[in-house]
């Protein structure tokens, strides 16, 4: 039977035509393999197609043309790729009878193809091309200049927190209308009392035909009782200084309230981010560098931190002011705010021209600071090895060239920016020029009074102010929304190891382990390549083979660092996709190469796995790992704090440690990464004896680089190019005479050479300490 | 798990030989000569385990707990230890050195004034809900159970370091 497989719907639309033509009646597709590079690997479409009677391959260029071949003349065909390139190649019992070349990304198809092909040679069905293609959802990220909507993103926090920024938002409003009133009541002050005032005085002056005595008495008499009584100044300027108390508290308030706000949120925007970090999968990590991470986590969000506390606010109160003052200055005199306002298109079109050469150079910026933190995340933890090849003049040199080009950056960004902003001003001036000038024509036509003039010059001398700092915002506004970007991309990661939507709960496994056609593929590698393997609960495997044969990838596989390309592991018959992560890892102890110990005491990191255990059980744990003993000889015992910047222990110490940890939750699925490969052989045998507790019962898959450490495994796996090469007890595979007897001689041979050497090794590795 | 546990003996008796070497005996009969009682936790829970090792570092017997012993062995146990351990207890800071690490902290203990260096601020570390550990430049402990105790100017030298 032919399994459910949509080949014809993989057909590229352009093609489509041809091939169905080129089909003989009740002749079906099998397999499809859609080519992306022609035989000069040039990019190019092109089509492979397999039928229960042909191998069709239907070609664009150089020129349209149809090929076949009937499958009886076809006597194999293997789909091979390496860096990123694939090559299909369709043999006949004589030769070569043809070869498609593709790029990686069509390597699954290939593969199926050349499976389907070898399924109908069985005489079965092909049962290939249905798997599911693994797609990285980790995709590339974008290279785009920060744009400001990735700002409005940033609701998403503030979402809970709606009631404080209404509060906020309300005093913003109550802070700009009392801002509003002083220049307001400038107005009467000067309409109708100061100016009447002046001109009575002016008169009495001036009048004619009186003496010096009755002027005098003039003069006092306008003074006592003019126009307008000298009384209600007091009255106006209460109010003003009322105003700017009112501005005062109200802007208080605001401060308040706001900073609070956006403290909150910069907050939450780091626990998520974390949190989100913690969801990605390993594949993620290895790609990005520590400092990077550190960067986006802490500057960058310290940096949309002072955003909203300082700039949004300020900017939220210019915008609410120039509002309110354009309100007011058209209230005042239509026409005369039309003119003034001329330059405010002018400075708008400078703002947005500018904006986007800014939020590039800053986006640059950012990336060059996260160079630098790389720097010293590299070289901080490496300390050690920098040391001891004196290499600290050149890491020196290293940070100062990451520092130089910030440096850079910035420079250009500021001279930009430096010029940017005092061609703000002068565009302002001119605007005020231009409101004296025809402002002194208004008065002088009599359209407007001189009131009007100076309330509408203070006003006009508040809009170019909050203008100005609007302008200069752009500076703090475009780092923002690089920064948020910076996190967004980060935050829009989906986890290529996802959880299940319908999870199965693992609860506590027997461990049998069960891996079937387990394939996966680094970038354009392919490190695992179709195994399949049963491992019985307690039984102990150990993984054999040379460096990158695919050990560690596997042992991944299992833990769900990764999910296999393709084929899927089953423990105890479910596939472990179906299990929640956190589930499912609990029944699983590890034990690396490397043990990292966190800052804290021993007793603290002996139960990371389970905080809840009780000192006894710690006690048993560490007993049970040797590691008991040494513990005690340190000056605190369980108590003592290891760790980075802790108490120094030995590797071997160290591993110890880690072993009570793995051996605290009582896994039912034992990982040994190497775990005896940092130490040298009399130490090996201390741990062996710990781990000989360890594995006793449960499933264990280990790798050891050193053979002698898998004398109690009871199968052995040797890995080639990924593939299961040989499988077997010591004593058969030695018997076989295949590749890891091999191995086996030639680890004991370099074991009776070592004696020799080790003084030297000794002496280099004080050196070093 | 199956932890292969040395002998847990509550009935054991403690007494010193004429080279002051301490002399334990466990339930079985055996004596062990010159053994050293350690303090499975010594912050976190110091009447909790106790391990007997002999000179050599191996555990000889342990203990669960203090409260297991009979009281007079318990008081010797207890007395002995104070022997062993010194880790003073800091009532007042009097002065802390300005300027770049090391500092020179000078102090008040339960045990007379004295002066240490701290070498760098990860020397002091919390304890419990309110105490404090600090660690001299020569491993020495000094313990401060409860930090709100102290007075204000002690709580303000402290405060940079917590």
């Amino acid at each position: 039977m032919i399994a459910t497989f949509d080949a014809p719907s993989r057909v590229p639309e352009s093609l489509r035509g041809p091939l169905e033509a080129a089909l003989e009646p009740g002749e079906r597709l099998l397999a499809v393999l859609r080519l992306d590079l022609d035989e000069a690997l040039s990019f190019s479409e092109g089509l492979v197609a397999l039928t229960q009677r042909r191998l069709l391959a239907l070609r664009k260029a150089p020129e349209p043309r149809l090929e076949s071949w009937p499958l009886e003349s076809v006597a194999s065909v293997s789909a091979r790729d390496r860096a990123g390139l694939g090559s299909l190649e369709a043999f006949s019992e004589t030769g070569r009878l043809a070869c498609f070349r593709y790029t990686v990304a069509r390597a699954g198809e290939a593969k199926a193809l050349a499976e389907a092909f070898a399924a109908v040679r069985a005489g079965e069905a092909a049962a290939a091309g249905n798997r599911s293609q693994h797609e990285a959802p980790e995709a590339a990220e974008a290279e785009a200049p920060a744009r400001l909507g990735v700002l409005l993103r940033l609701l998403r926090f503030a979402r809970p927190h709606l009631k404080v920024l209404a509060l906020g938002v309300a005093l913003t409003l109550g802070t700009t209308a009392a801002g509003l009133v002083p220049p307001y009541v400038t107005w009467p002050l000067v309409d109708e009392i100061l100016a009447p005032y002046q001109n009575q005085v002016q008169q009495a002056r001036e009048a004619t035909g009186v003496g010096e005595a009755q002027r005098h008495e003039r003069l006092e008499q306008v003074r006592e009782k003019g126009a307008a009584p000298f009384s209600r100044v007091p009255w106006y300027l209460s109010a003003m200084l009322g105003a700017a108390l009112l501005a005062w508290a109200l802007g208080w308030a605001q401060g308040w309230v706001l900073a609070r706000l956006s403290e909150r949120v910069s907050a939450d925007l780091r626990n998520t981010t974390y949190a989100h970090l913690h969801k990605l999968s390993l594949e993620f990590f290895s790609a990005k560098r520590t400092g990077d991470l550190v960067s986006r986590i802490s500057s960058d969000t310290d940096r949309i931190c002072y955003f909203l506390s300082d700039t949004l606010m300020d900017f939220v109160t210019d915008l609410v002011m120039i509002a309110g003052v354009a309100a007011m200055l058209f209230y005042m005199d239509p026409v005369l705010a039309l003119v003034t306002l001329c330059s405010f298109p002018l400075v708008a079109f400078l703002t947005f021209r500018t904006r986007r050469r800014l939020s590039r150079g800053f986006l640059r910026g950012s990336r060059a600071w996260a160079e630098m933190t790389s720097v010293l995340a590299d070289t901080i933890p490496g300390i050690r090895v920098v040391k001891a090849f004196a290499q600290e003049r050149r890491e020196v040199q290293r940070f100062r060239a990451a520092n130089a080009r910030i440096v850079e950056v910035n420079d250009r960004v500021n001279r930009l920016w430096t010029f940017f902003w005092p061609m703000v001003a002068l565009v302002n001036q001119f605007g005020l020029i231009i409101a004296w000038a025809f402002g002194a024509w208004r008065v002088f036509d009599q359209q407007i009074t001189v009131g009007v003039l100076t309330a509408f010059l203070a006003y006009i001398g508040r809009f170019y102010a909050r203008l100005e700092s609007m302008t200069r915002m752009a500076n703090s506004t475009q780092r923002a929304a690089a920064s948020a970007q910076r996190i967004f991309e980060v935050l829009d990661r989906v986890p290529s190891v996802p959880e299940p939507a319908r999870p199965v709960q693992p609860g506590r496994l027997r461990g049998q382990i069960e891996l079937s056609g387990v394939s996966f593929r680094f970038g354009n590698r392919l490190v695992v390549d179709e195994v399949s393997l049963k491992v019985e609960p307690g039984e102990m495997i150990g993984l054999v083979g040379a460096t990158g044969a695919g050990k560690s990838t596997l042992l991944n596989l299992v833990c769900r660092f990764y999910d296999p390309t393709e084929g899927e592991i089953r423990v105890d018959g479910t596939d472990i996709r179906s299990f929640p992560l956190g589930a499912y890892r609990r029944n699983i102890g590890m034990v690396l190469q490397e043990p990292f110990l966190f800052y804290g005491t021993i007793s603290e990191n002996i139960a990371y796995g389970r905080p809840d255990a009780t000192r006894e059980e710690i006690m048993a744990a560490a007993r049970a790992a040797r590691a008991h003993e040494f513990i005690l000889q340190l000056p605190d015992g369980y108590d003592s704090v290891v760790g980075e910047r802790g108490q120094t222990l030995s590797g071997g110490e160290r591993q110890r440690v880690s072993i009570a940890r793995a051996l605290l939750i009582d896994p039912r699925i034992l990982i040994l990464d190497e775990a005896t490969s940092s130490v040298d052989t009399q130490t090996e045998r201390e741990i062996q004896e710990a781990l000989d507790n360890l594995i006793r019962g449960r499933t264990t898959v280990a790798i050891a680089h050193r053979l002698s450490t898998l004398r109690n495994a009871d199968r052995l796996v040797v890995l080639d190019r990924g593939r299961i090469a040989e499988m077997g007890s010591h004593q058969q595979l030695m018997e076989a005479e295949g590749i890891y007897a091999g191995l086996y001689r030639a680890q004991l041979r370099e074991e009776e050479g070592d004696c020799g050497k080790k003084p030297a090794t000794l002496v280099l590795r004080k050196e070093v300490a | 798990m199956s932890p292969p546990s040395r002998p847990v003996a509550s009935a054991i008796a403690l007494r010193h030989d004429a080279f002051g070497r301490l002399v334990l005996t466990t339930a079985e009969g055996l004596e062990h000569v010159g053994v050293v009682p350690v303090r499975c936790f010594p912050f976190s829970d110091p009447s909790g385990a106790i391990s007997f090792c002999d000179e050599a570092g191996h555990e000889v017997c342990s203990l669960g707990s203090l409260d297991s012993l009979a009281a007079g062995t318990r008081a010797f146990l207890e007395a002995d230890l104070a022997r062993r351990e010194l880790v003073p207890v800091i009532r007042r800071i009097t002065r802390v050195s300005s300027g770049p690490e090391p500092t020179l902290w000078q102090v008040e203990t339960d045990r007379g004034e004295t002066s240490f260096q701290l070498p760098n601020e990860d020397h002091v570390r919390r304890l419990g809900a309110d105490g404090a550990l600090i660690t001299d430049s020569h491993g020495l402990h000094f313990r401060i159970p409860h930090v709100r105790a102290l007075d204000a100017r002690s709580r303000k030298f402290l405060e940079r370091y917590l």
